[in-house]
């Protein structure tokens, strides 16, 4: 192994790193406090911006669809992404080669290429823009991640436990519910986590796929920013961020970024 | 064994469905529709042509902008690579235990939160009035005022910060896969840190600096938001221009084609990196 001791010029640099990628964050928070509506300086501590916030009815309702749409992404990727995992990892079959190339195109290709694809189809075949389009998008987008976690999980237990539970006669969805579903529990908690974020993160599909009027929080941001911004709009950034940032927290205890070391 | 047929058939099917119609079908809808001449739901009559490819290639602005996504995109990515490989670095080698796992959960904490509010977090950093204003006048009270929102460089900060724990991440994952014991062998036969860097770190770990450049390159040509939030009226890139045949313009037979073209872009430069890329995984 290398030196294991920390010098002080390394930290420094990963300090350096941590403060560019921490600045942009601190500032906006602090502006969403800051009393003057065009950030001016010196800094006057005002919570306004949060009781203007309770009563804009755009925003808030923007925020409803936000959240209803990421948690119905978040069921449905879940459940489909963690059945098709379980069929990877326990059956060979024909079409499973071109199902995998299938879940390629949600990560390799730029988004506003899929999103602009899926507006000309949806407007093509009638399915049109709205809630329910955005669910389509974002599962497709989620699912491919669900499935990498899910699968790796599935993959660090063996076979052995479900071939003893159908040796000793339980029937496959049995063996399913009462051997492999708690086996793989904390992967599927880990991907369902992944699959809200990627949900209520979401900007790119829901702006093309959001119909005048039905708008996600992400999409009534950026209309906000190209209007001109307000501190309402640092005043949601910061309850976003600090969402994410928990519910990253909560990926992190099922999830091991840093490798078993 | 039909019975183990049916549960295949029941687990994948949903997925597969979904693909199609969210991914498979929208992208063979786009190509159909890059080669009218009009957009099926006017008034006029559509027809199949050519000149919407015609147009990318005989108008010096389209190409001029092809450039310019592609080289934003390569300079974002070496950016990346060069700020993020020595942190991924002192995370993987210097540190161990608690703090590694700490420091590297406050790389990648920030990236999981929304990416448009980062940008939008940064015209309050590089505003004129803004920090980065303010602390030169702090140190210079004569200077003139310095706002470099809404200029290229303002973009490219603005990308690096987007897709820089990425890349940390990435070469993190092939940093902590490295045998110790080759580094411990190496010093002990007497090589330097800049030998063991050289010669079994960097190659080690190309794969995890390599896919991290992908994942920051692809998106990068197609960014329509950062450009349009840091950059103004600097701000115009292959993203943006596609972004207003659907929503300024509604010339979706343009922005179809367009969009292929970019995908084309994607899948050459991953084309080329696919036989260097194949031969590093083999030797790692």
């Amino acid at each position: 192994m290398m030196k294991k001791s920390l010098s002080g010029l390394s930290l420094a640099y990963l300090l350096l790193v941590l403060g560019f990628i921490y600045l942009p964050i601190v500032i906006m928070t602090a502006m969403a406090f800051n009393e003057s509506s065009s950030y001016a300086l010196p800094f006057r501590f005002s919570t306004k911006w949060f009781e203007q916030l309770a009563s804009n009815d755009i925003l808030l309702r923007a925020g409803w669809n936000s959240v209803l749409l990421a948690a119905a992404n978040t069921v449905v990727a879940t459940v489909l992404g963690t059945m098709t995992a379980i069929a990877f990892a326990r059956y060979t079959f024909r079409g499973k080669v071109l199902l995998q190339i299938l879940l390629f195109p949600p990560i390799a290709i730029p988004w506003l290429i899929l999103a602009t694809a899926m507006l000309i189809f949806f407007f093509y075949s009638g399915i049109g823009r709205g809630l329910h389009a955005m669910l389509l998008a974002h599962v497709a987008l989620s699912l491919p991640y669900v499935i990498v976690i899910v699968g790796a999980r599935l993959q660090s237990f063996g076979t052995d436990l479900e071939e003893a539970a159908a040796t000793l006669g339980a029937s496959p969805l049995q063996t399913f519910f009462r051997v492999t579903l708690p086996t793989i529990a904390p992967g599927v908690m880990a991907a369902a986590l992944f699959a809200f974020g990627i949900s209520f993160d979401q900007f790119v599909t829901s702006y093309f796929l959001s119909p005048p009027g039905v708008t996600t929080l992400p999409v009534e941001i950026y209309a906000s920013i190209r209007k001109g911004f307000t501190p309402e709009i640092n005043a949601i950034s910061a309850i976003i961020i600090l969402v994410s940032m928990l519910l990253l927290l909560a990926v992190s205890r099922f999830y091991r970024f840093a490798g078993n070391s | 064994m039909a019975r183990q047929g049916r549960s295949i058939f029941a687990l994948t099917v949903p997925t597969f469905l979904w693909l199609t119609v969210a991914v498979v079908l929208p992208i063979t809808v786009m190509f159909y529709f890059s080669f009218l001449s009009a957009s099926p739901f006017g008034t006029k009559p559509a027809s199949l042509t050519l000149d919407n490819y015609a147009t990318f290639f005989t108008k010096d602005f389209y190409s001029f902008l092809a450039w310019r996504s592609i080289k934003l995109g390569l300079l974002v990515a070496a950016l990346c690579a060069l700020i993020g490989f020595p942190a991924a670095l002192v995370l993987s080698h210097r540190l161990s235990g608690y703090w590694r796992e700490a420091l590297l959960l406050l790389v990648i904490l920030p990236f999981w939160s929304n990416a448009l509010i980062r940008i939008f977090a940064w015209t309050m950093v590089l505003r004129e009035q803004g920090l980065v204003d303010q602390a030169v006048h702090a140190v210079l009270p004569w200077a003139p005022s310095v706002g470099i929102l809404y200029s290229y460089p303002a973009i490219v900060i603005g990308l690096v910060h987007s897709f820089l724990p990425y890349m940390i991440l990435t070469c993190y994952i092939s940093l902590q896969a490295i045998d110790p014991s080759l580094v411990d062998a190496a010093r002990g036969l007497g090589a330097r840190d800049h030998t063991i860097l050289r010669r079994i770190i960097l190659p080690l770990s190309f794969p995890g600096l390599a896919v991290g450049a992908i994942l920051t390159f692809v998106p990068v040509v197609g960014a329509f938001m950062e450009p349009r939030i840091l950059g103004g009226r600097q701000g115009i890139t292959m993203g943006t221009v596609i972004e207003d045949q659907f929503t300024e313009v509604f010339n979706w037979p343009l922005g179809a084609a367009l969009s292929f073209i970019l995908l084309g872009i994607v899948l050459a430069i991953l084309a080329l990196c696919y036989p260097l890329l194949r031969a590093r995984f083999r030797l790692g």
